[in-house]
């Protein structure tokens, strides 16, 4: 298995939508099968059109608010004493997630298919907010699909959506969380792809919908690029970057643009959610081990057992609570480009603690886990070692579960 | 000699009616009661599809997720499912016998080691939802070489030019989707249309069999009854869930939907 270089990894699967031959697919009941194919279509000839890539450029700038800030940690730095640890703040962008980029792309493409509806997955409410932001802008009408679990640990993103004009459908099959809200997503797009656009909230799902997110978040690179050239006169010789992956779509994003260069160079880590310290279960299918297997369509790393039922997950982060794994994070495990870790909820709680302490800087439950490895392996680097988080969410979804965990101190410091 | 599936086409066919498909999830409610529900069942339908349950079906409604997960809950394996096959064939050898679910059940057990298991416990045809054409070429050719059926889907969606290419490579039974829908949902479109788009797939090659299901109840079935084969799956998964919780027996419960639905077509 081999990353081709000079050609987007998104464009890198076969015909059927494999990369490296065995990752990612379409695995969707036959009824899918047309609408998946005409969205294929449609984007393959969008992301060459000229005047789409203008048009998302104009709302990418005066909507959501790019570039968003890289900024270096210069006390967490001092503290840590090691790397030069910086961020890039992609918690800045409207609605405060990178989750905007994709809901902003799959609404510019169901207006141009003419569809009228737009159905959405959502875990930690982020990916639903924001869908729930650019339908509203796009005169879209929205239903997202979230797990009741979810729904009572990230109310405030709930409460956005409605705001936002968004019917919220609670899930009550199975673990209720992000898993079970993919599939009735799904289960909706099945009923209703004659009259509905279906957003995936993550890289994850059936090929073209890894491709169009992919292709969404990667924004977040191309401007990373700019910025460190602007502020190092070239890009480091030695970069780290460290990003949390749940489905992974932020990480791809941030990664995107530095596919080419040298993994000496610009070095990707990815962080999983490990869960509990004392529990078994975990969200972090790359760094335990899991087999592959196909869950919402695309073959992945997923957590499963033996029989091939998919198992229950377990994350302080509901961003990240997801037994499965974008096909091209699999993709870059497997041909080494990235390396693939996990931080447990205890470190990530510890992270945000950190951070906040030194930092005007909030990153929610999902980054926190990023920071936590950052910290931890930044001491060990030499002074000219650029380490970059991607901060991709802000903290204020989780006011929640932080002052339950971590008192009331943490929840107002900021 | 022909397969089962075939020959309980030519039996209905003889007695001027559509075959008639029940679908039940393997072990629901538990191991012993889907066994006795199939033999019990065997009586008057023609073909029985097993349902392999998973937990995270993309395509089916609450019915049948609501069988599914009582199933796995109750610890049913992949290899039980091959035991109540095989239990029942000792029963009824005859009477055909569909396996039906979601590819990850299958490729986690390893596709050959799968197709011998099914041809030891006399399995008689497959269907795989989330495996659509061509990337089910592979498979259906191994099921090809075991005399397994491998069961081509068709929706309202499929367009024409694909509808022959699945119908060239398909196996004498084909399996079309009534409506835009997860299994189970209420009938969106009506049963003329149905059969106005049947008849569209049957042209194409009007020797192979092809059953339509989703959404077919007590209600509806006899509007369908033009059709080579009819299958009833949620109707009777949401009859076992309400004998359960009425603390009624389901095999006579379902026993007695199923021969209602075979008097509606006769």
């Amino acid at each position: 298995m081999k990353l081709k270089k000079g050609i987007p990894v998104i464009d890198q699967g076969n015909k059927l939508g494999f990369w490296g031959g065995k990752f990612g697919g379409n695995f969707v009941p036959e009824t899918l099968k047309k609408p998946i194919e005409d969205l294929e279509i449609l984007f393959n000839k969008l992301k060459k059109d000229k005047q789409f890539i203008q048009e998302r450029d104009k709302y990418f700038k005066n909507w959501i608010g790019v570039p968003t800030r890289f900024i270096k940690l210069e006390n967490l730095t001092k503290h840590v004493g090691g790397a030069q640890i910086w961020s890039k703040v992609v918690s800045d962008a409207n609605g405060g997630a990178h989750k905007i980029y994709n809901a902003t792309v799959h609404c510019l493409l169901a207006k141009r298919s003419g569809k009228k509806v737009i159905c959405g997955d959502t875990g930690a409410g982020y990916a639903g907010k924001m869908l729930s932001m650019a339908a509203k802008k796009f005169g879209l009408k929205c239903k997202i699909f979230m797990g009741a679990k979810d729904i009572v640990r990230q109310q405030p993103n709930v409460k956005a959506m409605k705001k936002n004009g968004a019917e919220v459908v609670p899930v009550y099959s199975g673990s209720q969380t992000l898993v079970d809200a993919v599939s009735e997503c799904m289960r909706f797009w099945v009923a209703n792809c004659d009259t509905s656009a279906m957003c995936v909230g993550s890289t994850v799902g059936p090929a073209v919908f890894v491709r169009i997110c992919g292709w969404s978040t990667s924004q977040i690179s191309r401007e990373l690029k700019v910025q460190l050239i602007d502020e190092f006169g070239s890009i480091p010789k030695k970069l780290k970057l460290y990003n949390c992956v749940g489905g992974g779509s932020s990480s791809f994003g941030f990664w995107n643009e530095f596919m080419d260069y040298d993994k000496k160079q610009c070095e990707f880590i990815g962080v999983e959610a490990g869960g509990p310290a004392k529990s078994k279960k975990h969200a972090a299918p790359l760094t335990y081990g899991s087999k592959i297997g196909i869950l919402h369509g695309a073959a992945q790393y997923v957590n499963q057992n033996s029989d091939g039922q998919i198992v229950e997950t377990e994350s302080i982060s509901a961003g990240l609570d997801y037994p499965g794994i974008s096909p091209l994070h699999c993709f870059l495990k497997d041909t080494k480009r990235a390396r693939y870790t996990a931080a447990s909820d205890e470190q990530a709680l510890n992270a945000y603690k950190i951070v906040t302490r030194f930092e005007k800087l909030r990153p929610s439950l999902e980054p926190s886990h990023a920071f936590a490895v950052a910290i931890s392996e930044s001491k060990k680097f030499s002074k000219d070692t650029i380490v970059v988080v991607n901060s991709c969410g802000d903290a204020y979804k989780d006011r929640g579960i932080l002052e339950k965990r971590l008192g009331k101190k943490y929840v107002k410091s900021n | 000699m022909l397969n089962p599936i075939s020959a309980a086409f030519v039996k209905a066919k003889q007695e001027n009616r559509p075959a008639l498909l029940t679908y039940t999830v393997a072990g629901d409610s538990s191991k012993k009661q889907s066994l006795n529900i199939l033999k019990s069942i065997s009586k008057n339908a023609d073909i029985l599809e097993v349902g392999i349950p998973h937990n995270t079906p993309v395509a089916d409604g609450s019915q049948i997720q609501t069988s599914a997960y009582r199933s796995i809950k109750n610890g049913i394996k992949v290899n039980d499912i091959f035991k109540i096959v095989k239990d029942f064939k000792k029963f009824d050898y005859n009477k055909p016998v569909i396996l039906m679910g979601y590819y990850n059940m299958i490729f986690q057990y390893g596709e050959n080691k799968f197709l011998n298991k099914c041809k030891l416990s006399g399995v008689n045809g497959l269907i795989v939802v989330d495996l659509p054409w061509p990337e089910n070429r592979g498979f259906a050719k191994k099921c090809k070489k075991k005399s397994i059926y491998f069961i081509q889907l068709l929706s309202p969606t499929t367009t024409k030019i694909r509808l022959k290419k699945i119908i060239k490579d398909s196996h004498p039974m084909s399996y079309f989707i009534s409506m835009l829908s997860t299994t189970g949902g209420k009938l969106k479109v009506s049963p003329r249309e149905i059969i106005k788009n049947y008849i569209k797939i049957k042209k194409i090659n009007p020797k192979k069999n092809v059953v339509i299901g989703f959404g077919i109840t007590e209600k509806t079935i006899d509007k369908l009854k033009s059709a080579d084969g009819l299958v009833v799956g949620s109707a009777i998964c949401k009859e076992i869930s309400r004998s359960l919780k009425h603390r009624q027996n389901p095999v006579t419960n379902v026993s007695n939907l199923v021969k209602k639905l075979k008097n509606k077509i006769l």
